[in-house]
């Protein structure tokens, strides 16, 4: 067996992709689940983007509201452990006091979504300043309340923990590697799968989602059916608040138990982009976080465990910086070659005035 | 064709003393309106009398000052669009309510859901109901075609299939015609007999004369916000209705006399032009317009006039072939170089081309030459300057406007459009180019425009003329050019022409019959 293998990759060129496939063979069963995690964050921001642009409203406020829900989340934790304690009440690690500290950073992403959603449904402000502002303003904030806080050095409410699927599941070439990818992870990692599906269905199969798509297309005809357009697009905000918010207590709350500053490093943009590679569609928008966080884990894995052979001294020649642009470069590619023209919905961004006002 | 059976029979809807007010104007002023069951009931009135709002309080989307509405004699409270629904009434306006990218089922759908269960549509059940009832008018549809690849015509239809679907007992269509060629209007009218027929009442709303005698069973006038009358077709005529219509006496069709063709003054060869996606609009059009001659480009909507129009005014690049004006090759001048080789353009869309809202009527009316002469000396404006010519073609071309001090975007449709026609006709020209000059104007401003390029055209200006209104072209046109999918199909004599040909030839391009062109209608 090791003797073909060295004698197929040791053939010009073709031994490369060999040695290429085999080394994929080799690392991907271990960076699975973490590919899935980097793509959590970005995906569930990717989620919020659909959710509001497929009503109309441009939220570019993502990176604010997920900065706001981690501080939000990670400090309620410090302060409710005293107070409720660390027991574990479930699976995951989950304790009252940190369930009760997820609930509060879904709740500020909400509040948030709502200055948004006032800002641009309402008072018909510019979409992207409104979004902006939010940005700038929790960036400050949480940083700010951060410095006062970080001096005693508090500790959060613990972090939800990974669901552990047995070895004999994970060994199985392939499809344990996808199951390993899915079910080595904890809540919300696994739990953005079930929101993605069931948010591709009911958008392109329910009644909401059909008024949903009708009011980010042609706010008036949905308007003249009788569909209060101004609601919708509220409803739709708030929502997306909660996705973004998930993906902001996801990196304070499970991929790791603490806050630092500005530790959104610029998802909520990405999750954007993934937005619109994915076509604003779920599925699609999952699709581009993973492709985005599997070739930033690949460029990873190369930088600081690079294969051996000619294949590794091709690899190892460039510099890292080809490694880190990776995952960009992967995305325009796509863009360009794959997805083609993506078309945004016909009226996102533009705020909605109802008709002959009495 | 009035209906005979009509005897007392209570009025499907009877608006009574309708009144709303606006700060500075009534809108409507005490109008009392009754369709009765079956009636195709005409709405005729210029734009601005009031017809809209009148339609926006029967649709919940205003709310009366005073008045009543009453549906099958009960008085009933409006209070919003889906209310209006609720009660039989629907609406299909000017500018279509339909979702592009949508299916016509999801269209058609939209807003009355037939559900399985209290989230998901069943969509199986709803493609059924909506085939079964296209059947019933006359017409095959595949309902999962998306409504952005339909004709106008057909884009029509969903939008009737759509309230019919809703159960309309009354349904009220806004200018249905507007964009429609004569064999597609002909179409709607068939169906709307059917539905009349049928039981259903319907408001018809135009500014076509001709249109309203022949579909309706009664029509009655507005005029500034008041019922100034109401006639049955066959006691009445097209002069009664414009004199009742305008309040004087308007000569309908202007008097064109004979034109004098002399030199060739623009010259399209091979001409290729890209629209905003990058796919040819125009592909190769030769053509010819002489001094002293209109020349009326017929077509429906979207054959690649707009794309024609803004290469010849240097607006939007030619992807090949040559334009000459007078010789001198002007394919790839700028706009400005364009305008000062004697071109003016009176564009489609007055408020993104053709006028700066924002900005004081003098300033509008020097926006072409403000740069020259006397209106600069060096880089200084000379106010006194434009003071006076803006005061000198408001008075000559009749724009009501309180000064030339105020913002065009105040002025009314008809006077901004005056106002881009005073700028653009007071010049010496060699080209004109009217891109839809009088789209959404009423007929007294229809008539002064017709008159100012008939006008120029008889100083020996070289007039293009393009318009999606064919009575317009037919109207004016010396020689007329059928453009069908970006190719001229046909050019012919502007006195002589068929209607029903040229209107043939647009839908068409003269093929047989294009299967792309729409899908088949079985009526």
């Amino acid at each position: 067996m090791d003797g073909l293998i060295n004698a197929l990759y040791s053939i010009p060129v073709a031994g490369v992709l060999f040695q290429l496939a085999g080394y994929l063979v080799n690392v991907v069963p271990d960076i699975s689940p973490l590919i899935l995690q980097a793509a959590t964050p970005i995906a569930l921001a990717a989620l919020c983007g659909v959710m509001c642009e497929r009503a109309g409203v441009v939220n570019i406020g993502i990176e604010g509201i997920m900065i706001t829900a981690a501080f939000v989340g990670w400090y309620s934790g410090v302060l409710l452990v005293p107070v409720l304690g660390t027991t574990a009440i479930g699976p995951f690690g989950m304790s009252l006091a940190l369930v009760v500290a997820l609930g509060v950073a879904l709740a500020s992403g909400v509040v948030i979504s709502a200055l948004h959603a006032w800002l641009s449904i309402s008072v018909r402000a510019d979409q992207i300043i409104s979004g902006t502002i939010i940005n700038i303003a929790a960036f400050g904030l949480t940083g700010y309340l951060n410095n006062l806080i970080a001096k005693t050095s508090p500790n959060g409410a613990g972090a939800f923990t990974q669901f552990r699927p047995p070895r004999e599941v994970t060994d199985i070439p392939v499809i344990g590697w996808i199951l390993n990818m899915f079910l080595n992870q904890g809540p919300i990692a696994m739990s953005v799968i079930v929101l993605v599906v069931i948010f591709q269905i009911l958008l392109f199969r329910s009644r909401w989602g059909l008024r949903s798509r009708a009011v980010g297309e042609h706010p008036r005809a949905a308007e003249t059916v009788g569909i209060d357009v101004i609601r919708v697009r509220y409803r739709n905000v708030l929502i997306g608040g909660v996705f973004a918010a998930l993906g902001g207590a996801y990196l304070s709350m499970e991929a790791t138990n603490s806050f630092q500053q500005g530790m959104t490093t610029g998802r909520g943009f990405i999750g954007l982009a993934a937005m619109i590679v994915g076509r604003w569609s779920p599925v699609g928008a999952f699709g581009a976080a993973l492709l985005f966080s599997s070739s930033t884990a690949l460029g990873n894995s190369i930088k600081f465990s690079p294969p051996s052979g000619d294949l590794g001294t091709i690899l190892t020649s460039l510099p890292d910086q080809v490694y880190d642009a990776l995952p960009y470069l992967v995305t325009i590619v796509i863009l360009a070659g794959v997805v083609g023209r993506s078309i945004p919905p016909a009226a996102d961004g533009q705020a909605y005035e109802r008709e002959a006002a009495t | 064709m009035t209906t005979p059976d009509a005897p007392v029979r209570a009025p499907a809807l009877e608006m009574r003393g309708i009144t709303k007010r606006y700060p500075g104007v009534t809108a409507n002023d005490h109008i009392d309106l009754d369709v009765r069951p079956g009636e195709i009931h005409a709405l005729l009135g210029e734009n601005g009398a009031g017809k809209t709002t009148l339609m926006n309080i029967l649709y919940g989307l205003a709310r009366p000052d005073e008045g009543a509405i009453l549906l099958d004699g009960q008085e009933v409270n409006i209070s919003g669009p889906s209310d209006a629904i609720a009660r039989g009434i629907n609406m299909v306006h000017q500018h279509f309510m339909l979702v592009p990218v949508f299916s016509i089922a999801e269209n058609i759908l939209l807003g009355e859901e037939t559900m399985a269960g209290p989230i998901f549509l069943d969509r199986r059940e709803a493609r059924r109901g909506i085939v079964e009832l296209g059947r019933r008018f006359g017409f095959e549809i595949d309902p999962d075609l998306r409504v952005g690849s339909l004709s106008v015509g057909w884009q029509q239809r969903v939008e009737i299939l759509k309230a019919l679907y809703r159960d309309a007992k009354i349904l009220v269509l806004d200018e249905p015609t507007a964009v429609l060629t004569p064999q597609e209007t002909e179409e709607i009218f068939a169906v709307l007999r059917r539905l009349a027929a049928e039981g259903h009442s319907i408001v018809f709303i135009s500014h076509k004369l001709y249109e309203v005698l022949e579909i309706a069973d009664r029509i009655t006038v507005i005029r500034r916000g008041k019922v100034v009358g109401q006639r049955l077709p066959a006691e009445t005529d097209e002069d009664d209705l414009a004199e009742l219509m305008v309040g004087r006496g308007v000569q309908l069709t202007v008097d064109r006399g004979e034109s004098h063709p002399a030199d060739v003054a623009v010259r399209l060869e091979g001409l290729e032009v890209k629209d905003d996606r990058g796919s040819i609009a125009v592909r190769g059009v030769d053509l010819e317009v002489r001094s002293g001659e209109i020349l009326g480009i017929a077509g429906v909507a979207g054959n690649g006039q707009d794309e024609l129009v803004e290469a010849i005014v240097g607006l939007r690049h030619a992807a090949g072939g040559r334009i000459g004006l007078q010789g001198a090759d002007i394919t790839h001048a700028s706009p400005r170089r364009i305008n000062e080789a004697g071109v003016a353009y009176v564009p489609a869309d007055r408020h993104r081309f053709g006028l700066v809202l924002s900005f004081p009527v003098a300033d509008n009316l020097v926006l072409t030459d403000y740069y020259r002469r006397p209106y600069a000396r060096g880089f200084i404006r000379n106010d006194e300057a434009i003071e006076a010519t803006a005061e000198e073609r408001i008075r000559e071309y009749d724009v009501r406007t309180p000064s030339a001090d105020v913002r065009a975007g105040t002025l009314s449709g008809g006077n901004q459009q005056k106002l881009v026609v005073a700028r653009e006709l007071s010049r010496d020209l060699k080209l004109l180019v009217l891109d839809q000059p009088t789209r959404g104007l009423d007929v007294g401003s229809i008539e002064f425009i017709h008159r100012q390029a008939i006008a120029k055209r008889d100083a020996g200006t070289a007039i293009l003329l393009v318009s999606a209104e064919l009575d317009e072209i037919l109207e004016l046109s010396d020689r007329i050019a059928v453009m069908y999918r970006g190719r001229i199909v046909a050019v012919r004599d502007g006195r002589t022409a068929d209607k029903n040909e040229i209107g043939l030839l647009m839908a068409t391009g003269g093929e047989a019959r294009s299967p792309a062109a729409a899908i088949g209608p079985a009526v």
